[in-house]
């Protein structure tokens, strides 16, 4: 009985994001926007500029939308694992978060339950995202697309549980433009969703090894691989180990006993 | 039958350094309503997070239905109702959605949760606006939903948070008015934060917290002798803002 307590509730709360989501047409629109705007305008301009050399999982030289493409996936699962950090810190201040915390279940289960929500918005914003890109002519294999999803699966997880303990230590609303500034464009700029790492070595080798272990960089890898059918088992590890990490911390940081919740004074 | 449905001993908190509620006790048995009474800043949210368990409890022990709210949380929050100050419900969801919420939250099925959900509707007249979206409804309204919502899964013990704040006086009253009739129907046990002494019933008990202590706790009746006043705002007064407040 208690694992059908556990199903229930987590299909209720993937339900309840899901149906959020459709409800709220303009986060929709604007998480497709984003991305777009970058494929479509910046890809473009920057085609002639940036050469891309054959390298993995690429066996002939590309165009450069379709080498920045898995990076725009990546694009949209990291601003939705934030922008879900910043919904349950709005929750937190609304006080709607709290109706979940006094649920009858373990907390790490209600978070994890929550990060799944969020990662199942994400994935649905890449197949759009992917579905307009193949009318633009970037297009991969059925297979590439169906090995994408438990790639898309882990890195969203991986960067909602990175959400989830950056909204563990954020107090207010307000707080949440240094989150842009500070994480996500370091994040984003800092890996290899628009430029390759051997490009980045050539002009520095510090931006290299940061761009190298930042895990977004991983994120971005595991999906690249997957779409093209083939397994980076790197990548898969660190992505994994990344989450394993970011998520424990996220417990701790939501925990009544060792968190911040007290100090925070609200839940 | 009557129960313990809440029994606090000696607890305490603080938040760096500042004492928010100092030795704290009392019980509180089924089919009884008590009323939290205490200004702002005595203690009562923070008593609230304690019981609710969105606080850890450092120094004394919480036993909701004989289950301490530490060492058996899930069975304790299992026989938890609530009505938190600020509204909790999701204003993009229907009244429905946001029960079935609730509902899935508590492992009810499918079938059980509509049953439930159309039995408190029912009661509280609000059944035919199930499928209006939250944001429609008015302030009075949202509240019905969230008195729902608390009694889904059947509590011993509901607690409310200023529930009435905000509300016209038609409103307020039948909102009272619902809340003691559940004493005695449901046989639970309601702890109702306020600071309105007009939504005292004289049957009631009293809970006046202030500076994070209690000043007094018993029926109304004992109270107003033990204080020698005849209102229970006299009594307040005098708990509050005499010479020992």
């Amino acid at each position: 009985m208690r694992i059908l307590h556990y199903w229930r509730a987590l299909w209720g709360i993937i339900g309840r994001e899901l149906w959020r989501f459709v409800k709220q047409k303009e986060r929709f629109v604007s998480a497709l926007v984003r991305p777009l705007v970058w494929l479509l305008i910046f890809a473009a301009g920057f085609r002639s500029a940036l050469g891309i050399a054959i390298s993995p999982p690429y066996d002939t030289y590309i165009l450069y939308e379709v080498y920045i493409t898995p990076g725009l996936i990546g694009m949209i699962q990291l601003f939705n694992g934030m922008q879900s950090s910043l919904a349950m810190v709005y929750d937190r201040e609304m006080g709607s978060m709290r109706i979940l915390m006094v649920a009858p279940l373990p907390r790490w289960f209600l978070l994890l339950g929550k990060l799944i929500a969020g990662t199942a918005v994400s994935v649905l914003q890449v197949y759009v995202f992917l579905a307009i890109a193949w009318f633009y002519d970037i297009q991969a294999s059925w297979q590439g697309y169906g090995w994408l999803l438990p790639a898309l699966l882990l890195s969203g997880l991986m960067l909602g549980a990175l959400g989830l303990l950056l909204s563990s230590f954020i107090k207010q609303l307000e707080n949440f433009a240094g989150v842009m500034n500070f994480v996500i464009f370091p994040l984003f700029f800092m890996s290899t969703a628009l430029y390759p790492l051997w490009k980045i070595k050539e002009s520095s080798t510090l931006l290299y090894n940061l761009a190298r272990y930042n895990p977004f960089s991983q994120a971005v890898e595991l999906c690249r691989f997957a779409l093209y059918g083939q397994f980076n088992q790197d990548a898969f590890f660190y992505t994994l180990s990344a989450f394993v990490i970011f998520m424990a911390a996220a417990i701790l940081g939501y925990n009544p006993s060792k968190g911040m919740m007290t100090r925070k004074g609200g839940a | 039958m009557s129960f313990t449905a809440l029994s606090i001993e000696n607890l305490s908190f603080s938040y760096s350094g500042k004492v928010a509620l100092d030795q704290v006790g009392f019980s509180l048995e089924s089919g009884a309503c008590t009323l939290l009474l205490g200004p702002n800043g005595a203690g009562k949210s923070t008593l609230f997070a304690l019981i609710t368990r969105l606080y850890d409890t450092r120094s004394g022990r919480i036993e909701l239905v004989g289950f301490d709210i530490k060492k058996q949380t899930r069975k304790a929050l299992a026989r938890l109702g609530v009505v938190f100050q600020q509204t909790t419900l999701d204003m993009d969801l229907s009244v429905m959605q946001n029960l079935r919420y609730h509902a899935a939250l508590h492992g009810m099925s499918r079938r059980l949760a509509n049953e439930r959900i159309q039995l408190e509707l029912e009661r509280l007249n609000m059944y035919e606006r199930r499928f209006e979206k939250i944001r429609q409804l008015n302030g009075g309204h949202r509240r019905r939903v969230e008195i729902a919502r608390a009694l889904l899964h059947k509590p011993a013990l509901l607690l409310l948070d200023e529930p009435t704040v905000g509300l016209d006086v038609p409103s307020r009253e039948a909102i009272v008015k619902y809340i003691h009739q559940l004493t005695v129907t449901e046989n639970i046990a309601v702890l109702w934060a306020s600071h309105l002494i007009d939504e005292v019933y004289p049957q009631d008990h009293l809970i006046v917290l202030h500076k994070g202590q209690i000043k007094a706790s018993g029926p109304v009746n004992a109270i107003l002798e033990s204080t020698g006043a005849d209102t229970i705002n006299e009594a307040f007064l005098r708990l509050t803002q005499g010479e020992n407040a």
